[in-house]
């Protein structure tokens, strides 16, 4: 085991990593004595490594240490009705590991036990039907992969910039394949009266979160889903079971699903009237925005993860998404907005799904601002938060897909700026 | 719309008295409220034991918590205050969370009729019944609150994407880029 995990992406080793850079590259001159990395033997070749059965559920190496949820304290009022962010500074690829996912819980992460689970589907059916944990795996299954972002994601970023560091602005958001039953399958076995048109989905923690959806988004794509990147579900992520709503805003993901209630209108409860709307700037409200529209981010650089190698070439690594469909293309521009390059998308396109691009150069050290541009299926690109502001004001809250600036300085650090 | 697919048996019959115990929601047209009544005076106590220490005494907000009351007309400002009496469009969902989530998880949960007091007890905070008015099931439905009319369904598809679903810009986009705002990284 190495003694303490130095890792010198990690913000405290900035300075003096950062110092060292500049210099250690393809250096002309006499002939150095080697590289003691490559000339003394190192532990992990000397001696054996742990044994097979040292860590029957795995863990990162601990130089990994600093990967860890990020959580802001002055957010909410307590650690119960709480938030904490996904650390997409240091991820790759599209799929988030099932640790780091963000958690949203409105009274905690419940502990349910699996062989008391039930979930109850009652209101306007032939058959109001309970089901065991049990029951719902014994339907045909569904994997999909969908990205959940919280309606809040981004949010404090409205009224100006405030986060530093992506892992703040945009880390309430993960993407898991989840496993699961098509919502329409236990509807089916219930028998929908043709009064139905909404569903009540309601949670069984303390909080017992419930939101409306309407029948057809029911019938099209809401997964009941037990598994999630192929292990069961975390606690903190509804632990057995959790509703998946693709494309929608993360709070009408129910968690520790208990209850789904069929229904000829709406229920307008707390969290679709009170939150989940979004007040805009001439004192009216839209409620029942549901869909998360087109959006991306750079993860690196950014402020989290500064350049640490100096000038040369770089890699700039994104992420995109949209609530609305798939995301054929990602602009990139360098000198805040005047001049953008197509980015290069790299992985899997999946319907509602994170989307990773990244675009290589060669930096010469000049400060730059850095922003994405994302397009979805639909045409729609990806507006600048002010443009949002000029239809919407400051104090919606929610939905803030706006485009990202990361001022990029020539030692290397990254700033999180608004651009005019 | 949906498919007719074959009950594959899964499953078994809801009994009353599970419905009973967990349908426990609320609609803005009264569906769902149980019979009972609270006054404003009773709501006055309840809410002091219950609710004050994070709601404050008149439903003010204590701390970082939400304010229940106040904030009438302020929804333009640069800083709205949105509470039950400013902001919130229907009384059923006051009745639905306090229900589901405040008196539960929070404490011990709270009678039917304490219930009502509490949010008649609201509703006197935010200066929208007299100080002798007793809530129930019957008249539930009789109080409006100011902001009922103020809500309207996602628009964005009409007054956004529009605007949003054009060619983008690659090409000398704008003639200048200056820095308006930024976060000091904190090294």
């Amino acid at each position: 085991m190495p003694d303490t995990p130095d890792k010198p992406s990690s913000r405290r080793a900035f300075l003096t990593a950062g110092a060292a850079a500049g210099g250690a590259m393809l250096t002309a001159g006499p002939a150095r004595a080697g590289d003691p990395a490559i000339t003394e033997m190192q532990p992990w070749r000397r001696n054996l490594g742990d044994p097979i059965d040292d860590a029957l559920y795995g863990m990162p190496s601990p130089f990994e240490a600093d990967v860890i949820r990020g959580r802001v304290e002055w957010l909410t009022p307590d650690a119960y009705t709480a938030i904490n962010f996904t650390p997409l500074h240091e991820l790759d690829g599209i799929i988030t590991p099932n640790g780091l996912c963000f958690q949203r819980s409105h009274a905690g992460a419940a502990q349910v036990d699996p062989a008391k689970y039930r979930l109850m589907i009652n209101g306007l059916v032939e058959r109001p039907l309970v089901f065991t944990l049990q029951d719902l795996q014994r339907f045909p299954r569904e994997n999909r992969t969908y990205f959940l972002e919280c309606a809040a994601n981004s949010g404090m970023e409205w009224r100006g910039v405030q986060m530093d560091g992506v892992q703040f602005t945009h880390g309430m958001i993960h993407n898991v394949e989840y496993t699961g039953v098509p919502l329409r399958s236990l509807l089916e076995e219930a028998g929908v009266k043709t009064a139905g048109k909404w569903l009540l989905a309601e949670g069984s923690d303390a909080a017992a979160m419930s939101r409306s959806i309407p029948l057809e988004k029911a019938l099209d794509d809401c997964l009941v889903a037990f598994n999630m990147n192929g292990e069961a579900l975390r606690p903190e992520q509804g632990y057995p079971v959790r509703l998946v709503v693709p494309g929608w805003e993360g709070n009408m993901w129910v968690k520790w699903l208990r209850r789904i209630e069929v229904g000829d209108k709406p229920w307008h409860h707390r969290e679709e009237t009170s939150k989940y709307s979004d007040l805009m700037a001439d004192g009216r409200t839209r409620r029942f925005t549901w869909e998360m529209d087109a959006k991306s981010v750079i993860t690196s650089p950014s402020p989290q993860a500064p350049v640490l190698h100096g000038k040369g070439p770089l890699v700039v690594s994104g992420l995109a998404w949209s609530g609305r469909g798939t995301i054929p293309q990602v602009d990139i521009t360098l000198d805040g907005g005047i001049n953008w390059v197509k980015a290069r998308l790299s992985g899997p396109s999946f319907d509602k799904s994170l989307h990773r691009f990244y675009y290589e150069f060669d930096w010469d050290g000049r400060p730059l601002l850095l922003q994405s541009r994302a397009h979805d299926s639909t045409g729609y690109v990806q507006p600048t938060k002010e443009a949002l502001r000029k239809l919407r004001g400051v104090n919606s809250n929610y939905h803030n897909n706006g485009i990202q600036t990361w001022h990029l300085q020539s030692d290397g650090r990254v700033e999180n700026v608004e651009v005019s | 719309i949906a498919a007719v697919a074959e009950p594959l048996g899964l499953g078994r019959v809801a009994e009353p008295d599970e419905i009973a115990a967990w349908d426990i929601d609320v609609r803005p047209d009264g569906t769902g409220l149980p019979a009972g009544s609270g006054s404003v005076a009773m709501g006055e106590e309840v809410f002091v034991e219950k609710c004050a220490a994070c709601h404050g005494d008149f439903a003010e907000g204590a701390g970082r918590w939400p304010a229940l009351g106040g904030g009438l007309d302020t929804l333009q400002d640069e800083r709205p205050t949105r509470t039950v009496g400013s902001f919130w469009p229907y009384l059923s969902t006051a009745y639905d969370f306090i229900n589901r989530a405040m008196t539960v998880g929070y404490g011990e949960p709270a009678s039917d009729d304490e219930i009502y007091a509490i949010i008649a007890y609201i509703l006197y905070s935010n200066d929208l019944v007299d100080d002798d008015f007793v809530l129930s099931r019957e008249n539930f439905t009789s109080i409006r609150l100011p902001n009922e009319g103020g809500f309207y369904m996602d628009d964005r598809i009409q007054t956004e994407h529009p605007l949003f679903t054009r060619p983008a810009c690659m090409k000398n986009c704008k003639d200048d880029v200056q820095i308006i705002a930024r976060v000091e990284t904190a090294f």
